[in-house]
């Protein structure tokens, strides 16, 4: 039983007044894989540097299991990592790689070559166990990596972006793969992207960090549907949240078009009398009919869906939005199409926070928009 | 552009390729020509190295034989060789010992100011070595280390301490911070982390280094005649002792020179295949 237990984490790196990690309170579950995505800057990796006892604690405490750890060395810690470039030892061969650790712990040699090559079968790796890394394509000195981890059989796995060095296609497949294996084991591990489509897949739950500051940890789900700031709608979601400022005008209105809000939706704004950013995600943004006109940009079609990119003319702004569609979808760039809201939609106060997640349709159009209409089919 | 321009344009490139080439090797031989005229003499006899230059001559093993037999009260190569590879050897393994934990300490985890720790070092390379060598023949006089190896052991790794420092610092920032955590986590202590990680990845340096202090010791010459002039003597001093004041014998003291550059030659070849060996190793993807 490991769980891993962050309280009140900090670490201020040397000659700047930010903290990398601020305050980071985390409760990871046994046998959980928990992923710390983030943009670059984020502190995820420095959170994860924390847990491995390779960056000191300005304040708070780590635990794995019931042992305070802020204080112990790595080698103490009983956990293994994965390096984002892998780290392999260059004048070791793939089975000296591996068996390092359990060489350094003392192990006889015959346990080790055991384990080593139990290892190594899990892996598909035997053939390669006399090579020395650099005779090894990107994949295999990957899973030379992870062998290692493994191999010891630690407490904890922590893993800092470890496919970030692999082609688009062997990190897709290698991304299930992990997630198989770690099922398996059933070890805990804390897994660092900066990939959210990576967190979204593989995490049991997810923690999404801004500036060092947790923001939200929740299910994928959870973090898709119901993002607790601007911040988590933002970076969740590929193509991203379409998040647009309405103002205090109220009823909200979207260029021309009022919005109505679901009657929850309409209670939660009640409250609420400042500046209002509404989101709604590519796919409740339906291009075609709809009380809204905009002019098409671009058309993706990646041939089970089709993002199309719109201008929308929005308080005497262009406003770029993106809808996703499902083939056939015909019009070109320079059409002008309606558009409709048909899901969810995010209401967000003027401090980022969310007031409700709701569900909106356009309505009726008022005499100004036509013009906007019109002027942007005549826009180049 | 046109092709004729382009040709042009080639043409020139080729040519100047050409008069840098010839350029090159111009300055190369004129920078061997005084070692291999060294050489030529070595095997000449006195006569036909002192008469106008010959290309062509009857060449002799005498001048050697000449140098290396000892005679009752000179110098003898046989000591001389045998003072000099010593307080290489010494100097150069004490230098190193010392060294390799001061550049970790710099390079791998980087003591407080080591900015100011790494300028001290080099700053005690810009007092000149004359400037120096009153206070130095004092203390060794003072400490009974007049005309002994020790002193020149202890002045050589002063010598190449802080170069060493220097040049070892930079070969183990090379080593990728990753290898050395990755090891810390794999639970290899200090002594394990130097011994399966640092160290063989900074072989290549370690060698360039030694072989660095190698030759600086073994050419040194001026504090070796200051302070040990009559016992502990070295090769350097030895070849002087071949300059004669009745005459000139540059055939023997051409011979007596090139015996003193074989050990340095020799260590930089084989030092040299370690090296280039070590580097490849080293080049990862």
């Amino acid at each position: 039983m490991t769980e891993v237990r962050y309280e009140e984490a900090t670490r201020t790196y040397e000659g700047t007044d930010t903290a990398a990690v601020d305050r980071l309170t985390l409760d990871i579950a046994d046998g959980e894989l928990l992923v710390l995505v983030g943009p670059s800057g984020s502190g995820k990796s420095t959170a994860l540097r924390m847990l491995a006892g390779l960056e000191p604690l300005d304040a708070g405490t780590i635990y794995i299991g019931d042992r305070d750890v802020s204080n112990v060395r790595p080698r103490d810690r009983d956990i293994a990592m994965v390096f984002q470039n892998y780290a392999l030892y260059p004048q070791l061969s793939v089975a000296e790689n591996m068996g390092f650790a359990l060489k350094q712990q003392g192990v006889p040699k015959e346990e080790r070559r055991a384990r080593v090559r139990e290892t190594a079968r899990i892996l598909d790796l035997e053939p390669y166990l006399d090579r020395k890394p650099r005779h090894l394509s990107g994949g295999q000195r990957q899973r030379v990596a992870m062998g290692r981890a493994i191999v010891r059989q630690p407490a904890v796995y922590l893993m800092d972006e470890p496919l970030s060095n692999l082609d688009a296609k062997l990190r897709v497949q290698t991304r299930t793969e992990v997630v198989e294996l770690q099922a398996r084991l059933g070890v805990t591990t804390v897994y660092v992207t900066h990939d959210q489509v990576e967190a979204m897949t593989m995490g049991h739950r997810v923690a999404v960090l801004k500036d060092g500051v947790l923001q939200q940890c929740d299910t994928p789900q959870t973090l898709y549907h119901e993002p607790i700031n601007l911040f988590v709608a933002g970076f969740i979601g590929s193509p991203a949240m379409n998040l647009v400022d309405v103002g205090e005008e109220r009823p909200l209105r979207l260029g021309g078009a009022t919005i109505a809000l679901a009657p929850d939706g309409e209670a939660a704004l009640a409250g609420e009398a400042g500046p209002v950013t509404i989101g709604f995600r590519p796919e409740a943004l339906q291009a075609g009919d709809g009380p809204l006109r905009a002019q098409i940009r671009s058309v993706e079609d990646l041939g089970p869906e089709v993002f199309v990119h719109v201008y929308l003319e929005h308080q005497a702004k262009t406003l770029p939005l993106v809808s996703k569609m499902f083939p056939p979808f015909d019009a070109q760039p320079g059409d002008t199409v309606g558009l409709q809201i048909t899901g969810a939609t995010h209401l967000f106060a003027a401090d980022g926070s969310r007031i409700a997640s709701t569900t909106a349709t356009l309505g009726g159009t008022s005499a100004p928009e036509s013009v906007t209409a019109e002027r942007s089919t005549s826009t180049p | 552009m046109s092709r004729a321009d382009v040709q042009t344009t080639v043409g020139e490139r080729r040519w100047v390729n050409r008069a840098l080439g010839v350029a090159a090797w111009i300055t190369g031989l004129v920078f061997f020509f005084p070692v291999f005229w060294m050489v030529l003499n070595s095997f000449k006899s006195e006569q036909d190295a002192n008469t106008s230059p010959k290309l062509f001559f009857h060449p002799t093993l005498e001048r050697y034989h000449d140098v290396t037999k000892s005679a009752a009260g000179l110098l003898s190569f046989g000591d001389a060789f045998a003072n000099s590879a010593m307080i290489v050897l010494l100097s150069t393994v004490i230098v190193l010992a010392l060294a390799i934990p001061a550049a970790y300490a710099l390079a791998v985890r980087p003591v407080k100011k080591w900015r100011d720790i790494l300028f001290f070092f080099i700053s005690t390379k810009f007092l000149p070595v004359v400037a120096s060598i009153l206070p130095i023949w004092i203390l060794a006089k003072n400490l009974d280390l007049l005309n002994s190896r020790q002193v020149l052991i202890i002045l050589y790794v002063g010598i190449n301490l802080p170069l060493a420092v220097w040049m070892l610092r930079s070969f183990f920032q090379e080593i990728p911070r990753e290898l050395i955590e990755a090891a810390e986590i794999d639970g290899a202590n200090l002594k394990g982390q130097m011994t399966s990680i640092i160290l063989p990845m900074a072989a290549p340096g370690i060698a360039a280094t030694a072989l660095l202090c190698v030759i600086f010791a073994w050419n040194e010459f001026f504090y070796a005649v200051q302070l040990n002039p009559v016992k502990g003597s070295t090769v350097p001093i030895w070849v002087t002792t071949n300059i004669s004041t009745r005459g000139d014998f540059l055939a023997k003291l051409s011979a007596a020179s090139v015996l003193a550059c074989i050990p340095v030659v020799l260590a930089g070849w084989i030092a040299q295949k370690r090296m280039i060996r070590g580097l490849a190793m080293g080049a990862i993807k």
